[in-house]
């Protein structure tokens, strides 16, 4: 599907930017856009060096199995294809923590690590599993308790009453995921979306 | 009272998370400094994994705002929007938000500050992007870091949560603070 997206994308692009009498603004944003890829991935290696210190600390004390063990029964359904007790089933656990709490810098690390799990159980590189599509969407719904940066922004606008959108936001945030969820556990049985059919061609 | 428990959870959950793991694996008689460094190892691959990935999809997606898309996307989409009531000055941001983090948090404070943080669009616009993500980025490097290059139905999923969110944030500030 990224394929079609992707060429989508830049020939939508380089054909509107046409119209539009922006061609240049489009060639200057393709080169900054690329420049800026590499700068936000080189600014990951802190960040991600240290959780991925932290979480080996935790694995080594057992608290990744302990973490796991507690919560397989919760997360077997939504990861049948992870087998109980399994390391990702902790990793995950910490990123959906990290996540809740609002804390992007570690949850992407844990996120990552966890991912690094799932491909241990993937028979087919290079194409995701369906535990990983369902992850991958616990993440794009941006599940979290308290918006801070929201309520910063409000409060520095000079709001009165800055956390009011925090019960809106968690409402809106949870219908998304389980919509979420709930979407990618049907498409998850399409042909059309089949491991099979990513491998034979380009989906 | 509200306002300072959340910032206080926001300031010592790091330093718990810092502090917690260490002590309890010290008290398990693991080597911490030693297990730290082994596994702060990987940091430098997988950020440098994750570089074509990111390149990819931002390079589409600064090519797609250069162009005017959103802006033309937003045009098409508003006589039907504000058909079913969905309030328009909020859709260049609904069609940003999964696809650029710092385009969207642009628009938002925008649109906070224009309108009034307490005024409806004002906490709309906050609601939307404090219950939703960058989708498109949360992709490339989520999939990017183990190399994932067939995404089968992920993409479909994410927005369908995000599409879903947005509207949900619509729906309830209409009915909680119009």
């Amino acid at each position: 599907m990224l394929n079609y997206i992707w060429l989508a994308m830049v020939v939508l692009a380089v054909v509107l930017g046409g119209i539009n009498g922006r061609i240049q603004e489009v060639t200057k944003a393709a080169i900054d856009s690329a420049a800026g890829a590499v700068t936000i991935a080189i600014g990951l290696i802190g960040v991600m060096a240290l959780w991925l210190g932290i979480v080996k600390i935790a694995e080594d004390a057992g608290l990744m199995s302990l973490l796991a063990r507690i919560l397989t029964p919760v997360l077997r359904r939504l990861f049948p294809g992870v087998p109980a007790g399994h390391p990702a089933m902790g990793s995950m656990t910490m990123n959906i923590a990290a996540n809740m709490l609002g804390l992007s810098n570690a949850a992407t690390p844990l996120g990552l690590k966890a991912m690094e799990d799932l491909e241990k159980l993937n028979s087919h590189p290079g194409v995701a599993t369906n535990a990983m599509c369902t992850f991958l969407v616990m993440n794009t719904s941006g599940v979290q308790l308290i918006p801070a940066t929201m309520i910063s922004i409000m409060a520095a606008a000079g709001s009165k009453d800055p956390t009011v959108i925090i019960g809106t936001s968690i409402a809106a945030t949870f219908t998304g995921l389980v919509v979420g969820i709930t979407t990618v556990k049907v498409l998850e049985r399409l042909s059309v979306f089949s491991v099979d059919r990513a491998v034979k061609r380009g989906a | 009272m509200f306002q300072q428990i959340i910032g206080a959870i926001s300031v010592w959950a790091i330093p718990a998370f810092l502090l917690g793991i260490p002590i309890y694996a010290a008290a398990r008689k693991v080597k911490v400094y030693e297990s730290f460094v082994e596994g702060a190892k990987g940091g430098f691959q997988m950020a440098i994994r994750i570089i074509p990935y990111l390149v990819a999809i931002l390079v589409a997606i600064g090519m797609l705002r250069a162009a005017g898309a959103i802006d033309i996307l937003a045009a098409v989409l508003d006589p039907v929007l504000r058909y079913v009531g969905f309030p328009v000055e909020i859709l260049p941001l609904a069609i940003m938000r999964p696809l650029s983090g710092s385009g969207s948090l642009g628009m938002v404070t925008e649109l906070i500050n224009v309108h009034g943080p307490d005024s409806f669009l004002g906490r709309l616009a906050a609601t939307v992007y404090g219950s939703t993500e960058t989708t498109f980025y949360v992709l490339a490097v989520y999939f990017g870091a183990v190399g994932i290059r067939k995404s089968r139905h992920a993409v479909a999923s994410g927005l369908v949560a995000d599409f879903t969110a947005i509207v949900t944030a619509v729906v309830l500030c209409r009915l909680l603070f119009m």
